[in-house]
């Protein structure tokens, strides 16, 4: 039988290895696709939408003041009068989520008054005015800071 | 003519046409509905939602480098004196001259002091982290997608698809990213992701004593970072860059860069 003449096309033999080469092609390109482009890829742009979740799942360090206002209420009632009231007690005391999730477990320390307060109170020229500063040395005598100030309500 | 076999099948091409058209527009809507499956399980938190930002007021900042510590130990960030996701810097700026800037261990230890207490001239803290720019050319530049822009407004990296090729650590035009010498990633600030999304507060504004730093959402009508914005006169770093920062500043010198 003739290639010619049947229907509006002619050497169909090229034209099927054609189609063939081109089905392999494409099945090719999907099978790479789905196998490199990781899962949720594009999902709401180009990036990987689990990395959310990753960057969503690392742990704490830092519980939050409201934590530790669950155990210590009466630290959170000495310090409610005070300007210190609204520092963060993780401010002072430094990274405690462990100890919030269990005290038993991991203590926590207290803080030693003599270096912790001038960190934020020495004198500096570049500190703004609304801070309290003293000259340490002079100011305290050489005595830690908190046998005059109360670390939690320091007013006197 | 309308009965010319031309005009028919035209008609036919087109009615058929019309009909594979809605129908492959029908497969693709469902299509993307059967590959996204169910949800993710984040059950109280909507990205959609939020849209974080950071408020910073240089006038109540004093310099004591909480931030810097809480951030170094909530992140994991090396101890090392160049390793920052936040950092302080000290600038001392004298009439007419260029500013005097430090930034010692990145304000970790604090600043001792270095100036005299009556030399005339103006100095102030500036506390700088990612701006979670809404239009990031870190973001842009990045080859394989490893960093981009939450839903939520927040300028993440995907530490596993991350390739080190530090193309982004080049065009933050705040040179606010590293690579991490453990990990040959590049890291920077997440704005504590994982905080975040749990209704806490990040590492650096949950220590700071002063509230000079403010996390905001700005798609929450009753977060305070409104009035915040709305009473003091506010500015971004380096806004010629167009870079969408959100990272808004109370009381920034003209002499910060
Ligand atoms: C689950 C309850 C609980 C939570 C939450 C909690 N604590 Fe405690 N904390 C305790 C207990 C109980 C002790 C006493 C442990 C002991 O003496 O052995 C303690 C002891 C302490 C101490 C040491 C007191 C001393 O005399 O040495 C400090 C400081 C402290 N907590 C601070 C914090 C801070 C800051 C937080 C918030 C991050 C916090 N705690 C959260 C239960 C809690
Ligand atoms: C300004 C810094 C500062 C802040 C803020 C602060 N603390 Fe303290 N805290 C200290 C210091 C310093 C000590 C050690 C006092 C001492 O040696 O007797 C201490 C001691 C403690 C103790 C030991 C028991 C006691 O009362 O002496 C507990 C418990 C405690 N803090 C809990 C908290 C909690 C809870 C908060 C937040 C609501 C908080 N602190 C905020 C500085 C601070
Ligand atoms: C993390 C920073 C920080 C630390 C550490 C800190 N303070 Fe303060 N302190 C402040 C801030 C901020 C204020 C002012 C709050 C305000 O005015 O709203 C303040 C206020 C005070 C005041 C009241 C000043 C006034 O206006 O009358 C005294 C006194 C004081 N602190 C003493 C201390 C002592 C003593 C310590 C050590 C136990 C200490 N502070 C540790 C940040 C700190
Ligand atoms: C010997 C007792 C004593 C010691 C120790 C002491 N203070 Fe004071 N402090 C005072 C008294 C008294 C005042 C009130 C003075 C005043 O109002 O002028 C005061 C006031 C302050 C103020 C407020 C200053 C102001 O301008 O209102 C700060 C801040 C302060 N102290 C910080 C410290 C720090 C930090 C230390 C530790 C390095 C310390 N104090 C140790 C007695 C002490």
């Amino acid at each position: 039988m003739s290639e010619e003449g049947k229907g509006p096309f002619r050497n169909t033999q090229h034209l099927l290895r054609m189609a063939g080469i081109f089905a392999v092609g494409i099945l090719m390109f999907v099978v790479a696709r789905a196998v490199l482009v990781p899962e949720g890829f594009g999902k709401y742009g180009h990036y990987r939408a689990p990395a959310i979740d990753d960057n969503a799942a690392k742990p704490l360090s830092f519980a939050g003041r409201a934590a530790c206002a669950e155990c210590h209420a009466d630290v959170v009632e000495a310090r409610a009068a005070s300007k210190h009231a609204r520092i963060g007690c993780e401010a002072c005391h430094g990274a405690l989520s462990k100890h919030a999730a269990d005290p038993t477990k991991a203590k926590a320390t207290k803080p030693v008054a003599a270096t912790l307060c001038p960190v934020c109170h020495e004198l500096n020229v570049a500190r703004p005015k609304t801070i309290k500063q003293v000259n340490s040395a002079e100011h305290s005598g050489g005595e830690g800071c908190d046998s005059c100030h109360a670390p939690h309500a320091p007013e006197l | 003519m309308s009965d010319s076999p031309t005009d028919k099948n035209r008609r036919e091409f087109l009615s058929t046409s019309v009909r594979y058209l809605l129908l492959t527009a029908v497969a693709a809507e469902s299509w993307d509905y059967l590959v996204a499956g169910t949800p993710e399980a984040a059950p109280s938190y909507h990205a959609v939602k939020h849209w974080w930002a950071m408020a910073i007021d240089i006038e109540e900042c004093i310099g004591c480098g909480n931030c810097v510590r809480a951030c170094k130990t909530e992140n994991n960030v090396p101890l090392d004196p160049w390793f920052f996701r936040t950092w302080v810097e000290r600038y001392h700026v004298k009439n007419g001259e260029h500013p005097d800037v430090d930034s010692p261990n990145g304000g970790y230890d604090g600043f001792p002091e270095i100036y005299p207490a009556d030399d005339g001239a103006k100095s102030f803290f500036v506390p700088k982290l990612c701006n979670h720019c809404a239009h990031s050319p870190c973001v842009q530049v990045c080859p394989v997608g490893a960093t981009f822009e939450s839903p939520d407004g927040v300028v993440l990296v995907d530490t596993s698809y991350c390739l080190g090729c530090r193309y982004c650590v080049q065009a933050c035009p705040y040179g606010c990213r590293f690579i991490n010498p453990k990990t040959m990633t590049v890291d920077k600030c997440s704005l504590c992701y994982h905080r975040i999304t749990k209704g806490l507060t990040t590492a650096c504004c949950e220590t700071c004593p002063t509230g000079a730093r403010m996390l905001g959402d700005l798609k929450n009508p009753k977060d305070p970072i409104h009035a915040f914005l709305r009473d003091h006169k506010i500015q971004v770093l380096k806004p010629q860059m167009a870079t969408g920062s959100k990272a808004y500043y109370n009381g920034l010198d003209g002499s910060v860069r």
